[in-house]
């Protein structure tokens, strides 16, 4: 895998060499190392997968250079030093990538000031693009998944308890699914918040499990955390006493499922993404990133906003024939359309350059001896983010 | 609870030996490590898995004592801190490199999975076992420290190696094997703790806090300490958790701050 | 360990760090930020280096004065309007100020470990009231939008990083010449007596404990204006400047310079900082494999860190000039 990322990155900086006049630079800042360091390579392969296949479909002359950044987690401070360099030294067109919500924020006054589009590819907090003109999404918000969650559970059940992580996405998350439940007529009957770093949660588990709602809704950052809440909600016997788990997609990723075992089935989660989607446009996402990659590798909810987002960006270069405008990037942004995503249909919403994409319902449920996230129902084909429609109704 | 079974290894190389081992982790980190290849690779059963771990964590640790560790317990406190940080660091990019990025699977033997009832409530089992198992564990510790010959001449090298020395006591392969006990502890508290502190490469990092907050909590040089400490921290934590949530990540470390202040060498420190 | 030193004349040598920045400022126009950045932790190593290098008290907790001061600079510049620099500066060096000489009178008659993991749960109960406090701080969001007016009505910070580099070496110039002024003074002897022989400076008179108090809360004061450069640089702050992290990463880069010799301070972030930003861009997964190597063999073979090492190669190569010079004759 390394030696093809090294062949790779070689072909690319010759490549570049040779068509330095055509060549657009893309400053690609991502986390490669620190706790959350598992999450950079997902966004990354996805990039250079997508420029492998569509490479072709670039105007003569043009060629495409990734330069990428390590922001080392959540990490402000170094995000906006390696964004200020690559707008400075390296001269770059257009940033991209971030995983996390504070890094993006940080970056944001640097794309308004240097003029450089700025395609977020994961980092989830609603508020994001509202902090530059320059700002186009094409990952989600919390609130595209958990209000939803909320609109669907007001159905289902009568009382919710609600557990996040005690940070920006948590709260987003436990507010978009509170606010949708009580409006659906249900009952929020207690709401916790945990510490970002917690690695035990029988206390929280014996919490809800007194309290006996109908639904536990969690929502903790994609990874290894939601493998510990699941095995302590099975221990605690929660799932004996009736409680159903829900929550948004970033609670049961692809990759984490295998870790958590037989505990997570029944789990419903509400996500726009699932690697086990069974779109043609999915399955060749999923084919394409096994060929290159190896078998047991899956893409994950960041791939698809990393490989999107790199559609789009290929559709700015293809639009402007190589020779890229911030301003007209970002109205190209705007009235972009992508019927072909592995998610499926999605588009950029013109008045707040965020995502509008489906959200699906989903089960764990085992296919072919593994797990995997089912999609039982499509909740809304083209959700807009929640809270920017619920800002502009006030 | 597991944290206690990991840092009482941590009890026996930092407080025994008199070396500060931020590392310490990292031993716990091997044995989740092998746990989960012996138990997914070679479908060995979780009790021998366990025993696998302890035994090879305790066999590398001699090599890297003899290696690395040795040249340093002469050396100042700064030295061994800035030391375990780099071997921490060395260590979380090889597993990296080796198991990838995610959690090793763990899964439990069905006899340690639900609940047991007792006193009309209903606990898990597998917890319950933890706790017994580390009791177990800290009564046979303790006899070896407190009446046996290895036990004296530990504490005796410890108190002053030369002196020990001169009575003809062999401190050098008295510390290797005090060594390698304290990591194959971590690396058996790796092992068994794997289901609920999921192993990653992230892992000695992750929970360093913790462990030195057990540790000095319960005091240096003290068996008995950072179980003790384990016991309370552990059960004031959930407790907290569990009655006022709003507060849980402060408790740890206000209840660290009010303990040693109020005893500076730790519950069950020995004075330095 | 150099210490008290009784000539306290910059001798020639101490300009270099000097030269090698205002060179740096003309010569490498496109790494300012990274220099800036470079600057600012100088100047927090310096800080440590005063209570750790000096006066011997080791710490995890060091980034809770950073953090305070970095946080009051944002949140004045951020929610009350308050952009002028200096008033940032200076609130933020009163607040780490006060959290140091309060925090300083507690914990420092404990030593050690104790102490370590006193200071340890200071920064961390810090970091969850930043957290918690989300109006306030943004959480961990992290606090965006901090407004700084130009310097002196004069210097926008610019993308460049210009402005920001030199604000951020006048003022480490400013803090490097206090604590030398400080540390070439009885105070700065009896720091090192202290350190090197507790129950002797007890025994001669010096109030011991008084003294570490005193120089912690100094130590606390700088720490935090190199916190609030740090915000006004980057016009954010986050989570991140507080916790077990930030201060772990000072320790190594310290000691990696070398403790308690002034010029430490300087060499360890450079080189740590530097390292870092071209590991991490070389091999962005992996780069702290280096790092960690790099610790491991500077304490295997070059305990004195960097400069410990530069001393070494200096004096062997004295010592055989001279005894050249006697052999000839």
């Amino acid at each position: 895998m390394r030696t093809i990322k090294i062949a790779l990155a070689a072909a690319l900086a010759l490549s570049a060499f040779a068509a330095a006049a055509q060549t657009i630079k893309i400053g690609f800042i991502t986390s490669y190392s620190g706790l959350n360091g598992n999450l950079g390579p997902y966004m990354e392969r996805a990039v250079r997968l997508y420029i492998k296949e569509h490479q072709k479909e670039l105007p003569p002359g043009v060629k495409i250079e990734l330069i990428t950044r390590d922001d080392t987690g959540p990490n402000p401070d170094k995000a906006r030093q390696l964004a200020q360099e690559l707008v400075v030294r390296d001269k770059v067109n257009l940033l991209a990538g971030v995983v996390f919500t504070p890094n993006a924020l940080a970056i944001a006054p640097i794309a308004t000031e240097a003029k450089v589009p700025f395609v977020i590819m994961n980092a989830g907090t609603a508020v994001i693009t509202t902090r530059s003109p320059y700002i186009v999404r094409t990952s989600f918000t919390l609130w595209q998944s958990s209000y939803p969650l909320g609109e669907w559970a007001a159905k289902k059940f009568k009382t919710a308890y609600t557990l996040v992580s005690d940070f920006g996405p948590g709260h987003d998350s436990e507010e978009a699914f509170g606010k949708a439940f009580t409006a659906g007529g249900g009952k929020i009957v207690g709401a916790v918040r945990a510490p970002l770093q917690n690695p035990d949660w029988a206390a929280y588990m014996q919490r809800v499990k007194d309290a006996k709602p109908d639904c536990l809704m969690v929502f903790i950052p994609a990874g290894k955390t939601a493998t510990a809440v699941m095995k302590n909600f099975a221990d605690l016997g929660l799932k004996d006493a009736g409680i159903k788990l829900i929550g948004p997609g970033d609670i049961t990723t692809d990759e984490e499922l295998p870790n958590m075992g037989e505990v997570a089935l029944g789990v419903i989660t509400v996500h726009h993404y699932s690697a086990a989607a069974t779109r043609p446009a999915n399955k060749q996402f999923v084919a394409d990133w096994k060929k290159e990659f190896g078998q047991n590798e899956t893409p994950n909810f960041l791939s698809v906003g990393s490989w999107d987002g790199t559609a789009l960006i290929f559709e700015m270069i293809k639009q402007q024939k190589g020779k890229l405008d911030a301003e007209r990037s970002i109205e190209i942004a705007k009235q972009w359309r992508f019927d072909n995503s592995p998610r499926g249909p999605i588009s950029i919403d013109p008045e707040t350059r965020d995502i509008i994409q489906p959200e699906y319902l989903r089960e764990v449920k085992k296919e072919g001896g593994h797990l995997a996230n089912v999609e039982i129902e499509t909740l809304g084909t083209a959700v807009k983010d929640p809270w920017k429609e619920l800002q502009k109704k006030k | 609870m597991i944290l206690y079974v990991i840092s009482v290894g941590l009890s026996v190389t930092m407080g025994l030996m008199g070396f500060i081992n931020l590392a310490h982790g990292v031993f716990a980190m091997a044995g989740g490590f092998i746990l989960s290849t012996a138990m997914a690779r070679f479908g060995l059963p979780f009790p021998l898995a366990v025993l696998v771990a302890f035994v090879v964590v305790s066999a590398g640790s001699i090599v890297l004592e003899r290696l690395l560790y040795s040249r340093l317990y002469a050396a100042g406190e700064l030295a061994q801190v800035l030391f375990s940080i780099g071997l921490i660091l060395i260590s979380m990019a090889l597993a990296r490199l080796v198991y990838g990025n995610l959690a090793a699977p763990v899964f439990l033997p069905d006899y340690l999975r639900g609940q047991v009832h007792i006193l009309g409530r209903d606990f898990p089992t597998y917890r319950v076992f933890l706790i017994m198992f580390s009791a177990l564990l800290i009564a046979a510790l303790w006899f070896g420290v407190e009446r046996t010959r290895w036990g004296a001449m530990v504490r005796a090298a410890v108190d002053n190696r030369a002196m020990a020395q001169s009575v003809g006591i062999n401190t050098r392969q008295l510390f290797m094997a005090t060594f390698a006990l304290g990591s194959g502890l971590a690396g058996l508290g790796g092992a068994l703790g794997a289901d609920i502190l999921p192993v990653q490469w992230s892992y000695p990092f992750e929970h360093l806090v913790y462990f030195l907050i057990v540790v000095a909590v319960g005091g240096l040089g003290s068996l008995r300490g950072p179980f003790v400490a384990a016991l309370l921290i552990g059960v004031a934590d959930t407790a907290c958790k569990y009655w006022i949530p709003e507060f849980g990540a402060f408790l740890i470390y206000v209840a660290t701050m009010a303990i040693l202040l109020w005893r500076p060498m730790g519950l069950f420190g020995v004075r330095a | 360990m150099s210490g008290y030193t009784s000539d306290p004349r910059i001798r020639p040598q101490e300009l270099l760090p000097w030269i090698i920045a205002i060179a740096a400022f003309f010569l490498l126009p496109e790494y300012l930020s990274l220099g800036a950045r470079v600057l600012v932790y100088i100047l927090f190593a310096l800080s440590l280096d005063l209570i750790l290098g000096y006066a011997g008290i080791i710490t995890l907790g060091h980034s809770a004065f950073f953090g305070l001061g970095a946080y009051t600079a944002g949140i004045l510049g951020a929610k009350y309007g308050v952009t002028d620099p200096f008033l940032q500066l200076l609130a933020a060096a009163l607040a780490a100020a006060l959290l140091g000489i309060s925090t300083g009178a507690v914990i420092l008659r404990t030593k050690a470990l104790t102490l370590l993991m006193l200071t340890l749960a200071i920064t961390s109960i810090v970091l969850e009231i930043a957290n918690k406090a989300s109006s306030l701080t943004g959480g961990a969001d992290g606090l965006s939008g901090v407004q700084v007016a130009p310097i002196l009505g004069l210097f926008k910070f610019d993308l460049f990083g210009r402005t920001a580099f030199i604000y951020c070496l006048v003022a480490l110039f400013l803090g490097w010449l206090l604590i030398r002024r400080l540390l070439y003074s009885p105070f700065g002897a009896m720091l090192t007596g202290i350190r090197e022989n507790t129950a002797r400076m007890h025994a001669v008179g010096a109030p011991v404990y008084w003294r570490l108090v005193l120089v912690y809360t100094l130590s606390a004061t700088m720490a935090g204006v190199a916190g609030a450069l740090l915000t006004q640089v980057n016009q954010f702050v986050g989570l991140n400047v507080l916790g077990l992290e930030p201060s772990g990463d000072l320790l190594v880069m310290l000691i990696l310079g070398g403790v308690g010799r002034l010029y430490g301070a300087f060499v360890g972030p450079v080189v740590y900082l530097i390292a870092q930003d071209y590991l991490a861009k070389q091999y962005p997964e992996y780069w702290y494999f280096g790092i960690g190597v790099l610790l491991v063999v500077v304490v295997l073979f070059a305990r004195g860190g960097i400069l410990g090492l530069v001393d070494q190669w200096w004096q062997a190569l004295s010592r055989r000039s001279s005894s050249a010079r006697a052999s000839a004759r």
